[in-house]
């Protein structure tokens, strides 16, 4: 049988939203104080939802040591306390949290191969959430 | 199609463990949680139902109906138990958080008679959740 398995984790960043196609006058505007030069910071929340079905041996989608141990390796120990526009992720995109989700999505599509991958979801402050599951719709 | 979501918290015991395996294997594969004794959680458990809304009542369901439902068929048999030793879905399947929230769809699922059950979402911890649709 089918479930899905969802794991939060967290981890704290630093960003600064500047656009470099764009005039000092315009980044001011479209990112307002996040155009700030120096940066700001955040405590992200990251949630990974996988799904398979349940292992009938283990009564799992995935062992959650497989997830946290490839969660930990390839995105926490990469980003948090890290400032997220040095990161090669960034250097084309602004690390917005839109571009954080899909991001993310890419590191465990690519290499995490427990289970599916069904979406990722970004908290970025508690007033607002990202999610994304490589470009399908969401399920209710 | 409106949906109703109906929150409730049980706290029980269990532990992991495959007697078809060996105690070795068990122990690498289920780590912490194949501690024979047993450790606990406080379990929340969230019931998506789905279905029109009665002209008459202006419900979905009767909450009270539902209530019942989720106090006799989950609560009253997985609520300060021990999982594996106490409920008979866990005596020969791991009681992890996969298998409780298809457990808890089994015995809800032939209850609910005016909604149709939706999503059962079973959360270990508040870091930890799994949601079954009812899909094989
Ligand atoms: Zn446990």
């Amino acid at each position: 049988m089918k479930a899905y398995l969802t794991r939060r984790y967290r981890f704290s960043a630093s960003h600064r939203l500047h656009c470099d196609a764009m005039s000092a006058a315009e980044n001011a505007m479209v990112y307002g104080k996040c155009n700030n030069p120096y940066g700001h910071g955040h405590n992200y929340i990251l949630e990974v939802t996988v799904s398979g079905s349940v292992d009938g041996a283990t009564g799992m989608v995935c062992n959650l040591a497989d997830l946290d141990g490839f969660v930990e390796q390839e995105i926490l120990e990469r980003f948090d306390h890290q400032n997220l526009n040095t990161l090669p992720e960034f250097q084309e995109a602004v690390p917005t949290t839109e571009n954080l989700c899909i991001a993310a999505y890419r590191i465990l599509e690519h290499g995490f191969r427990h289970a599916h991958l069904e979406k990722v979801r970004f908290e970025e402050t508690m007033m607002n959430s990202f999610e994304y599951a490589g470009g399908a719709e969401l399920r209710r | 199609m409106v949906y109703l979501t109906r929150k409730a918290e049980f706290s029980a015991a269990h532990y992991y463990h495959n007697p078809e395996f060996s105690a070795e294997e068990n122990r690498r594969l289920f780590g912490k949680c194949n501690n024979p004794n047993g450790h606990g959680h406080n379990y929340t458990l969230e019931v998506t139902v789905k279905g029109s809304i009665d002209p008459r009542s202006g419900f979905v369901v009767d909450l009270k109906q539902l209530k019942g439902v989720l106090q006799r068929e989950v609560l009253d048999a997985m609520d300060h138990h021990f999982l594996n030793k106490e409920v008979p879905e866990f005596f020969t399947r791991v009681p992890t958080t996969e298998n409780l929230a298809i457990a808890i769809w089994q015995r809800l699922a032939p209850k609910l008679t005016e909604a149709q059950l939706h999503r059962v979402r079973v959360y270990e911890t508040p870091d930890l959740f799994v949601d079954f649709y009812g899909e094989p």
